[in-house]
Formats: structure tokens, sequence, C-alpha cells
């Protein structure tokens, strides 16, 4: 289950500097403890102290918005590409 | 005098020790949890909790600056209130802002009102949207920020905006649309020679698709890393109407609703002349509007909710078919906080907004403007709005941008030979004409 993860740039110092990793995950939770493993202190970043993705944090799976989908338990399968995204403004 | 790290990230890394000698503001901080940041070119609490970041100014070096005095000597522009602006040296003054403030008598009867003002950014200088604001001060930053290259990702105005400025400016440019923009506002962006990028997707994905650009190419965007800076030129439309109103604070204001930005920095704009002296203290009352196709703000609002759930837009609105708005807490936050309302309507009442603004007020606006004017009828019709309150309408765009929306809702010329029996006949018909359905109410 090899899920490709695009790095924002203020994330990519806990990944020394790589803008997309690899990981094995089946759904978009198990991604996010996937990705502390690999890059210790990233998930303080990624969700609050409930385990939740932080508000101003925008997750899709390829290219769908997993508020769409089924928020931090959407499934993964192989090939999958994670997108992380901090919110912008428009327009 | 606070050293400041800039980073040019055009074709390099490079940090150097600066004075921000002539400018009033002093670094970065997030709205969210305060945590502070250098004045260099980012958006988001990285260190912390990913809030967005704002501006830090120094109020009491402002105070010392600036008076209604020295602000009406300034340029009939922006700049005049430039040290409320974060900005260190000479701006790229294409003349935007300081744009008409409409006592608007005829709409305000159609409607019940007795004090309505239109704040009329569709005439703002150089593409006829609030936009000019905002870009204006987002490029003047990113020069000194080191960029050479500015892009966005846009609805249409402020793609149009940027290609412009950066034109003017001789900065390379690359914009991201949605492929399916209205095609004024597509030439109204070719014209200026940018690459343009047709996206095809809504405008949510196009920004997704930015923020990915902006990691790896290290361009200014405006509206991502350039963000901080670039949305503090919304604060003048709250400044120029307290200075057109007479250095006095409106007591409603009802604006549109894209990214909840353009809201809370009018506000902004408000409470920073409170701050310094330059007009007193009173309750505003702020109003959103949002097109039912893409309500995320108004279904939250509306449910009592502080959260946006997003939406897929679907809306002839496109200018604020945001689904996923990054500020609308706070604008929901603003509009309770202060009375106010946010509501949305339909596609039909937005076209029936643009035709009552156009009829009653020579004012031609784009959609967002028909929403604004169709959430003001709306409030008043609910009672939200207090005939005897003065109320700004803020019109952000120009309908000639949009004429599709409304094409097909403006009837025909009659086409006539050169003779005085042809009109004769023509304006005989045109004196019953299904017209009179428009507008059943006189003025």
């Amino acid at each position: 289950m090899a899920i490709q993860v695009l790095i924002p740039t203020p994330l990519q110092k806990f990944t020394s500097d790589q803008s997309s990793v690899e990981l094995e995950a089946t759904n978009v939770d198990g991604l996010l403890q996937a990705m502390e493993g690999r890059f210790p202190g990233i998930l303080a970043r990624l969700t609050d102290e409930n385990g939740k993705l932080r508000r101003f944090l925008n997750v899709y799976v390829n290219s769908e918005d997993i508020r769409f989908l089924d928020n931090q338990a959407t499934a993964l399968a192989d090939g999958d590409e994670v997108s992380i995204v901090p919110a912008v403004a428009g327009g | 005098m606070l050293p400041a790290l800039l980073v040019c990230r055009d074709s390099c890394f490079r940090a150097v020790t600066a004075t921000l000698s002539r400018s009033t503001f002093t670094g970065l901080r997030c709205k969210e949890c305060g945590h502070p940041y250098e004045a260099s070119a980012r958006h988001v609490c990285e260190d912390v909790c990913f809030g967005p970041l704002e501006v830090v100014y120094d109020y009491d070096a402002i105070r010392a600056r600036v008076s209604r005095a020295s602000i009406e000597a300034g340029p009939t522009s922006i700049w005049r209130y430039r040290e409320f602006l974060p900005i260190e040296g000479d701006p790229i003054d294409v003349g935007t802002g300081f744009t008409p403030l409409l006592k608007a008598n005829r709409l305000a009867r159609r409607l019940g009102l007795k004090n309505l003002y239109i704040k009329n950014d569709g005439v703002n200088m150089p593409t006829l949207s609030f936009k000019d604001r905002v870009v204006s001060v987002a490029l003047t930053r990113a020069r000194e920020l080191g960029f050479t290259t500015v892009s966005c990702a846009s609805t249409g105005n402020l793609a149009n905006s940027t290609a412009a400025i950066a034109a003017h400016a001789g900065m390379e440019c690359c914009v991201f649309i949605p492929s399916d923009l209205e095609m004024g506002k597509v030439l109204g962006t070719l014209i200026y020679n940018p690459t343009l990028m047709a996206v095809k997707g809504n405008y949510d994905q196009v920004n997704r698709l930015c923020s990915e650009v902006a990691n790896t190419y290290g361009w200014g965007f405006v509206n991502i890393n350039l963000r901080p800076y670039y949305s503090e030129g919304s604060k003048t439309l709250g400044y120029e109407v307290i200075e057109q109103l007479g250095w006095q604070l409106p007591d409603h204001i009802v604006a549109p609703l894209a990214s909840g930005s353009l809201f809370t920095k009018i506000r902004k704009g408000f409470d920073e002349f409170i701050k310094v002296g330059l007009v007193d203290e009173k309750p505003v009352r702020f109003s959103g509007a949002q097109a039912e196709g893409c309500s995320p703000i108004a279904q939250a609002f509306a449910e009592g909710r502080d959260f946006i759930t997003p939406v897929k837009p679907n809306t002839i609105a496109k200018s604020i078919a945001i689904g996923n708005p990054a500020d609308g807490p706070y604008a929901i936050d603003l509009a309770r906080r202060t009375n106010g309302s946010i509501a949305a309507v339909s596609d039909q009442e937005i076209i029936d907004g643009i035709k009552l603004l156009a009829e009653t007020e020579g004012v031609f606006t784009e959609t967002a403007g028909g929403t604004t004017i169709a959430v003001l009828k709306k409030l008043v019709e609910e009672g939200k709005i207090d005939p005897g309150e003065t109320t700004v309408a803020y019109i952000t765009g120009n309908g000639l941008k949009t004429t599709e929306a409304v094409a097909s809702s403006v009837g025909e010329p009659y086409t006539i030979e050169p003779q005085l029996a042809s009109f004769n006949a023509a304006w005989e018909r045109a004196q019953s004409l299904h017209r009179a359905s428009w507008e059943p109410i006189s003025v």
C-alpha cells in the first residue's frame, strides 16, 4: 500500500526538505501515524490534542478533499496520492 | 526598527538584514496562537498551529505620523493610507482606490431605506475590481522581498489585477484560473500577456494546485505566500468609507463573502482608525452575502456552527465561488459579534440584484455585486436592516466582465429603419413592453 504524500514547504523541515515521500497506510489516520513514525514531531503540527487535523489544514486524496470523503477514516489504496495543503485565501 | 529576514525565493534563498525604516509594521503574527514571525514571504503558522499570519503594526508610530489633514493631503489612491499598509519603500502606484461612495437614494427608496450608500469598486483602477487594492500592496511587497515572478490562484478578478499590475511593474507573471471563467475575465487577463493557466477544475482545486506550485517554484503568490501583505489592501475599503462619510463610521455594512477576507479586513480598517484616534467608536453591524450555489459561510452561520463544511460551487457568481473559504470562521464570528447577518440568494435573485442596481443607480456590477444587492434587499425585507441606519453596500466588481450572466435577461434593442415612422412604431411598442414585468414597483 505505497502512498505518495506531497509535503507543503512549512513541513519540509521535518522531511529533510523532501517535498514528496512514500509511506504505507490503509487510511488517512494510519498515514498520519506513519508520518510520525518516519518523521517524529510532525504529527503535533498536523493535528490538535484530540488527534483531529488542524482546521487550517486541508488534506486531499487524489485531488479530493477528505471532508467530501470519509475525513480521517478515508481509505487509501496502493498508488494513491495524498496532498497536505494549508488553507489559503481567495479569489 | 526591527531587523527583518528577507527571503528571496525566486532564484535563490538569501538572508539579508534590512531595516524597516519607512514602515510602520514590525513583523507577522499568527492570528490563532499569536506566535511571532519575521516579515518574510510566509502565510501560515508553520512553527505551531498552521493558523493564518497577519501583519503587526506599531500603532504608536502610526498615531504620531498621521492625522485627518495628512491623509486628506495625500494622493487620491490607497497610498494616502500608506502608514497603515505593510510596505517599506515606494509603492507601485497605479491609481488604485479612492473609488466613489454614492448616496443611493433611488435604490434606497425602492428598498425602503433612508441612508444607503454604494461603495463602487467596479470602477477601481486599473482592472475594475477591489482586487486592485490587494494586488497593489502584494506586488509592492513582493518587489521588496526580491521576487521577480508573481502568481495567483484566481476566480477572475485577481487574475486581471495581478497580470495588469505585474505588467506595469515589469514583473514576470503566471496566473491560474478555473477553465470555465467568463470570457471577459479571460481576455481581461490575457491582454497583459502573462502566462495564463486555465485549470480543468473549480477554484478550490486551482488553489490546491497553486499551493503545490508555490512549494516547488518559489514564486510570489499573492494569495498564498504573500497573503498576509495582500489581504491588508482590503482595509482601505474601510478607511475610504470612513473618510467619505465625513470621518464617521456607518451603522451597517453589507459585503460579499468569498474567502471571507475582505469582510474581516473592512472591520480591521475601521478598528485601526478608531485605535489611532481618527474616528469615534460606535457599533457597526457587519452582514455578508453569498450565492446559494456556494454558501458554506451562510450555511454555517444559519446552523450556529463556528466551523466551515466545504461545498462544491454551482452558481453564476463565479467570482465569489469559493467552496472552502479560509477566513470563513472569522467572517461568522464578526457577523455574530456585531449583530449582523449572513444570507444567501439564488442565481435569479443575483441577476435581479444586478438589474436593480443598474436601473436605480446607473451602476453595472458583476455577479458578486448582484449578490450583495440581493442580500441587502432580503435583509431589509426580513427586518434585519433598520431603515434609518446608515448602510453601505460594497460593490466589488464591474458588470462588463460578466455579461454572460445577464445576457439573456436584459432584452434586445429595437432595430429600426432610419425613418421617423419606423421610430414612431417602435416607440409605441416600447410603451407597453414586457420590461414592466421586471420592475413592478415604480420609484
